[in-house]
């Protein structure tokens, strides 16, 4: 098993964020992380990526506690970008090969390259959207074993996303797997193999999407709805 | 052949159907060297594991057979291609049927339907 929660728990104070989460994750799957606004997928990843610390519970990737050991093989995604306006497109990726041993340099700029992004290009000259795609980019060109992509296809264009979306399949791996959270669920939808869906901190369902399809006769996007209705 | 898919259904089902169809009318012609798993994923946008389920259920259907070291294949036997168009043209008719049925047509009227109408075509 890749990702075991027993039990976890992570509490802001008096605000409970995760609640009691049991979640097992094999390896070489795509998993969509769902659930409406507020719903603690932030915080989920965070705790997975050793960001946050959890307050009661146990987890464990690869069987080793979150930690040193764990952020070696996590490879994370923020919701916005860290990466400093002034560098170039060179700094970052010396920059993550320095950071991370499983860094692939030729992966990046082969990567960079497709969208026609130069070594000397700085980040502030880029719009938005094609900061992201660097970003994903350098997020995707580590060998990890588990990819946590929070919100990668928020605020890009349909074909950027379509790109994101490629990048995604092009760098599956049996060995890894991949968790992504989103609320564009109908973007991602046929590239999932599993579904979370999380709502106030619990766990309200974890199945494949072939058995939501199977059971529901509807798409994940269409039982999101009716799950997370208003 | 742009690749579609609806919501309703698992894709590896429509995977597998458009497979098919791409079969039936040559698209994909006997003998034929499929793409990997990992292209076909990517130029149909779906999960490597989606297309690879798929690809499974094919061979164990006699559609595709895979060659361990040089890939996966098209059927080479032309009887199976020939037993899937018939059974594609079966569906189509059945589905078909169904809904002259609905309109409240009888066999014999759909038939004359059905020569007007080729007759219609072969005129045009």
């Amino acid at each position: 098993m890749l990702v075991e929660c027993k039990n976890l728990c992570k509490t802001y104070g008096e605000t409970i964020a995760l609640n009691n989460i049991n979640l097992n994750i094999e390896r070489g799957r795509i998993i969509g992380l769902l659930g409406p606004n507020g719903s603690g997928k932030t915080t989920l990843i965070k705790v997975l990526s050793g960001l946050l610390t959890k307050s009661s519970g146990e987890v464990t990737i690869s069987d080793k506690e979150i930690g040193i050991e764990t952020k070696k093989v996590v490879s994370y995604l923020p919701e916005r970008t860290y990466l400093s306006e002034w560098m170039t497109v060179k700094q970052v990726v010396d920059f993550f090969k320095d950071f991370y041993d499983d860094f692939s340099e030729e992966t990046a700029y082969g990567m960079l390259e497709r969208l026609n992004i130069k070594p000397g290009d700085r980040l502030k000259t880029m719009s938005k959207g094609t900061k992201e795609k660097v970003q994903l980019i350098l997020v995707m060109s580590r060998q990890a074993e588990l990819f946590l992509l929070d919100e990668p296809i928020a605020g890009v264009d349909p074909a950027a996303r379509d790109y994101i979306i490629k990048t995604i399949i092009g760098n599956y791996n049996e060995n890894a797997s991949v968790i992504i959270s989103t609320h564009l669920i109908s973007d991602v939808e046929k590239i999932l193999d599993e579904v979370i869906m999380i709502k106030y901190g619990c766990l309200v369902m974890h199945k494949t999407v072939d058995e939501i399809r199977d059971e529901h006769g509807k798409s994940v996007d269409a039982l999101f709805r009716e799950v997370f209705a208003c | 052949m742009p690749w579609s898919f609806d919501s309703s259904t698992p894709l590896y089902l429509q995977i597998m159907e458009q497979i098919k169809f791409r079969i039936a009318v040559g698209n994909y012609k006997a003998g034929d060297k499929l793409a990997s798993v990992r292209e076909l994923a990517a130029e149909a946008e779906v999960n490597p594991n989606t297309m690879q389920k798929a690809l499974s259920e094919l061979e164990r259907e006699g559609l595709l057979f895979t060659q361990r070291t040089s890939g996966r294949f098209v059927t080479e036997n032309s009887e199976t291609i020939t037993i899937l168009r018939k059974s594609l043209a079966n569906e189509q008719l059945d589905l078909f049927l169904k809904k002259m049925y609905n309109l409240g047509y009888t066999n014999e009227e759909v038939l004359v339907l059905l020569q007007d109408c080729i007759g219609q075509e072969e005129q045009a």
